[in-house]
């Protein structure tokens, strides 16, 4: 039951929001607000200015995310509106044989377009999951979606502008800025083998739809398999260096202990103590059912949720249902892709009545499997640990 | 492009704006989000809100401690470049501290 109260909110670049209470949002906790960013619908609010909304649970059920629904992260409140015939990309650097600049329709026309499903998660979705809690935006389970990004390949770009042999890193600006003058402006690089890997794509399309404003119109990278802080939005300017970037991006945030998690290593960043998240680990979510949701004793009951991984893709999903004594397969889904999400379901037994703890477990086809411990570090960062639901059959 | 300082009368203009609190709220610039009465809200209120709205004080408030804001704090001020004098610092960190330290 959604209460519904009238307020508008003015904000920098004159955004209108509508505020809407929550009584009993579906799958998020009581307390959470929801507000409807123009041309959203009602989102999880974790911070207004700069706008970070997280996707409610329901929305999370679907195979592809509606692109209302979709989680917005921000970094900085200077946003503008980008005007798309206006628009133009530059490709330039040190490490770039022949720099050059695209408008819209030269991107569009100029190069192959294709197509990839893939996950977009935020590196701190589950944050405030965390146990012992750590600062950060206190995101629970939805800075993430699935959707199908259509572009071109960051590659034949970059190919265009001639990649010089000493090329070590891409840097990616985009049209968002700081308030303030000091404040670091909103750039991150990749290695240049993850630039040319033929995934990484330079989108204008989200589920078949020019890419909406908060998600990076007219255009954003696509990193897929890595965590969402690669997936620039309102590309402007991509700059191929021979030396590593030294942004405050890169050299001081999305930064975990060197060595504490598996996954690909962005080695001309890595330092003794910390190394950029980079890749998505295997994890999985509930979306049919939350801790405290009733069944009736004997009905039939069906579990569903998502699993997903940094691109080997998902080889199966195990259910217990009885704290981790016995796990059972559950079905899978057809197969999106490799780099997006799979579809589990899975038959609950409630002939018994009392109350039933479900917990769910991916394991990827590189073999890495969902653990049931948080490895610590002070970002929050990587909780893919197994979840478990309370459910109460009665 | 750099955004301009928002100004509650702007949002006379809205159509749908209903409540003397909202404008209050507006007015305040907070965006909804009205921190704990305590000394040094208004200072904290105004420091933040150049950046950001003010969400991430109570919703961070069971991560941190003293310690914690200290640290955000010098953060704002030596990275992001927020305009924080010594002594405005010093009385920002006693009122989070004081307002919304929530971790054991």
């Amino acid at each position: 039951m959604v209460t519904r109260r009238e307020l508008l909110l003015g904000t920098a670049g004159g955004w209108l929001v509508e505020q809407v209470w929550a009584g009993e949002a579906a799958g998020s906790a009581s307390a959470d607000t929801l507000t409807a960013l123009v041309g959203k619908k009602p989102l999880i609010r974790r911070a207004l200015r700069p706008p970070n909304f997280e996707t409610p649970l329901a929305d999370l059920a679907a195979p592809f995310t509606r692109t209302d629904a979709f989680f917005v992260r921000y970094h900085l409140a200077v946003i503008p509106r980008v005007d798309a015939a206006a628009w133009r990309l530059q490709i330039a650097g040190a490490s770039a044989q022949r720099p050059l600049t695209l408008s819209l329709k030269e991107l569009r026309g100029g190069f192959e377009h294709v197509s990839v499903v893939a996950v977009n998660q935020c590196a701190g979705n589950r944050r405030g999951l965390f146990t012992p809690r750590v600062p950060g935006v206190q995101w629970g389970n939805g800075a993430m979606g699935n959707a199908r990004w259509r572009g071109v390949r960051l590659r034949d770009v970059l190919q265009r502008a001639g990649v010089a042999p000493d090329a070590l890193e891409v840097v990616f600006d985009g049209a968002d800025s700081p308030v303030l003058p000091a404040t670091p402006d909103f750039l991150k690089s990749l290695p240049i083998e993850r630039a040319l890997d033929e995934n990484t794509l330079i989108a204008f399309e989200m589920n078949g739809q020019p890419l909406p404003h908060w998600n990076g119109a007219p255009a954003r990278l696509i990193v897929p398999g890595w965590v969402g802080t690669y997936w620039v939005k309102h590309l402007t300017a991509i700059r191929i260096e021979p030396q590593p970037f030294d942004g405050f991006w890169m050299k001081a945030a999305y930064r975990v202990p060197t060595g504490a998690f598996p996954g690909r290593r962005f080695a001309s960043q890595e330092n003794a103590e910390t190394t950029p998240v980079t890749e998505l680990m295997v994890n999985s979510l509930i979306t049919s059912h939350v801790s405290g949701a009733r069944l009736r004793r004997g009905e039939r009951v069906e579990l569903a949720g998502k699993a997903w991984d940094g691109g080997a893709g998902i080889e199966g999903v195990e259910v217990s249902a009885d704290r981790g004594q016995s796990w059972r397969e559950a079905t899978l889904q057809p197969d999106l892709g490799r780099f997006a999400w799979r579809e589990f379901h899975f038959a609950l037994d409630t002939s018994r009545p009392g109350p039933l703890d479900v917990a769910v477990r991916a394991r990827s086809r590189g073999g890495a499997k969902q653990p049931d411990k948080l490895t610590p570090n002070p970002s929050g960062y990587h909780d893919n640990i197994v979840q478990t639901v309370r459910l109460e059959v009665a | 492009m750099r955004g301009a300082p928002r100004r509650a009368a702007a949002l006379l203009t809205a159509p749908a704006l209903a409540g003397a609190s909202a404008l209050l709220w507006a007015a305040a610039g907070a965006e909804g989000i009205q921190l704990k009465d305590a000394p040094g809200r208004d200072l904290t209120t105004g420091r933040c809100i150049i950046c950001h709205s003010l969400e991430y004080i109570p919703s961070n408030a069971p991560a941190m401690n003293r310690a914690a804001w200290q640290k955000s704090i010098q953060k704002m001020k030596e990275r992001f470049g927020a305009p924080i004098t010594d002594e405005e610092a010093k009385q920002i960190l006693d009122y989070l501290d004081g307002s919304y330290s929530g971790k054991s």
